[in-house]
């Protein structure tokens, strides 16, 4: 049988699209989406765009802020958001990254207060267009990749 | 200027041009005596969780020059951490006790962490290989002492660039201060990249060379550090590179003979003992200048001076 679709629609929520295969669920991390409503995750769809391939993320019924959305930034620039109100999108929007991440990203560092006296991680951006940031507490600038998210944001 | 009453001292990078010619001016007129007694009335806590020696003795020495209390404990083994309690706890009981919080800690960031917990203003007096800023205010005021000025000057910093959390910081502070800086190590101990390119995007010329010498003859300060044979992991490593310098009379000579000889202490055998006595060797003159420093900068975070 034709599949007629590949991932449901949705009438209103978050459209998450150009997520590089295969980072969904890194983004479902980074957004700390759990157990709150309908969550679609689609992985490793053909793409133009993305030689790779592409994953796509739906929430359903919630839409997502701008800083939640920023935060994807740090791991999947290249994803494009679409705010579906109606059945329509009713907002296209980009993604800059974040001028500061609190909580969701380890500091490589071990010797980190963030890793050893229980403080909360935080880091402020460095600068330019690559996601690289200086730890608040152990002053070390690290680029932020997958393998240093440590747990999902809690709202 | 700023006000600095209440405010924590923990970092090169919170600091601006003015703030560090404020606590040298300010430490100036200490020495000179103009000012005095300030902390009279002025409880200071020391929280020392790994050896020191110079920075502690300091501490406590400027603060009963300037007519305050001071109490504390010098290791992790004599405070309650030892039984367990964390270490916020032991901040948030602390600062309860006193005016001021002076810590040491071999941990990254403690400092700052501390300074987010506490109602008192917090010194970082060293965490671990991140920053000692009270080094460099000493550092500045020595240099300034030294030659009247913060501007404009040629600084060599000589040795373990890769580890040395004091020539970090010292290149962090002269890069507000429009320096021209020579960087002599061995390659293996040369100044890490983040640092490098912060020196780039100040605009601050620095040249990398693996010797002294090849920094010409107009250099006005030679800052030598120690191989800091505890920051290497493999031995080996370490000795590859110790005793790689000595700074002699000879040195001094090849450089013009005017250069300036600093060094945080303790030193081994980085500059020869014949340097002692020649009027370009700084380093005890630096340390000893460590009092009124740290005098004027207790004296401004809890608004004893102004």
């Amino acid at each position: 049988m034709e599949r007629t679709y590949k991932v449901y629609s949705i009438t209103n929520g978050t459209v998450i699209d150009h997520i590089p295969t295969p980072q969904a669920l890194s983004v479902v991390r980074i957004l700390g989406l759990g157990n709150e409503g309908i969550l679609t995750i689609g992985i490793g769809f053909s793409s133009k765009r993305l030689p790779g391939g592409k994953d796509i993320v739906k929430v359903e019924n919630r839409e997502l802020s701008r800083d939640e959305t920023d935060m994807i930034a740090l791991i999947a620039p290249e994803a494009t958001i679409n705010i579906i109100k109606g059945g329509v999108v009713a907002e296209k929007r980009r993604i800059s990254l974040p001028d500061s991440v609190k909580g969701v990203v380890a500091c490589p560092n071990p010797n980190c207060a963030s890793n050893v006296l229980g403080a909360e991680s935080k880091f402020d951006r460095v600068g330019g267009q690559d996601p690289i940031y200086r730890c608040h507490f152990c002053e070390r600038t690290t680029r932020i990749v997958p393998e240093l998210l440590v747990r999902t944001r809690g709202r | 200027m700023g006000s600095f009453k209440g405010r924590s001292i923990i970092s090169l990078r919170d600091m601006s041009a003015s703030d560090l010619v404020q606590i040298v001016e300010t430490a100036g007129r200490v020495k000179r005596g103009e000012v005095g007694g300030f902390l009279a009335g002025r409880t200071v806590a020391v929280m020392f969780f790994e050896p020191s020696t110079r920075t502690r003795l300091s501490f406590e020495s400027a603060v009963l020059h300037s007519g305050g209390s001071i109490f504390g404990f010098a290791s992790s083994d004599s405070s309650s951490q030892s039984k367990g309690e964390s270490f916020a706890d032991t901040v948030r009981t602390v600062m309860g006790y006193c005016d001021a919080l002076v810590i040491r800690h071999p941990v990254e960031g403690a400092a700052r962490l501390a300074s987010e917990l506490s109602t008192v203003p917090v010194i970082n007096a060293g965490d671990g290989a991140n920053q000692h800023p009270t080094q460099t205010f000493l550092d500045l005021f020595t240099m300034h002492e030294a030659v009247g000025r913060l501007e404009g000057l040629h600084v060599g910093l000589l040795g373990d660039l890769r580890y040395g959390r004091t020539v970090h910081s010292l290149a962090m502070a002269m890069s507000m201060f429009g320096s021209r800086l020579t960087l002599v190590s061995p390659p293996s101990l040369r100044m890490p990249e983040q640092f490098k390119a912060e020196l780039s995007n100040s605009g601050i010329p620095f040249r990398e060379v693996q010797q002294p010498e090849e920094a010409g003859t107009d250099m006005d300060f030679l800052y030598v550090t120690r191989i800091q044979r505890e920051r290497f992991v493999d031995p080996q490593e370490y000795e590859a590179v110790a005793h790689c310098y000595r700074v002699t009379a000879e040195t001094v000579s090849n450089l013009g003979g005017k250069v300036k000889i600093m060094h945080p202490l303790p030193r081994v055998d980085e500059i020869a003992e014949e340097v002692d006595g020649l009027p370009n060797a700084l380093y005890f003159k630096q340390a000893h200048n460590g009092i009124p420093v740290r005098q004027a900068l207790l004296g401004l975070i809890t608004g004893g001076l102004d």
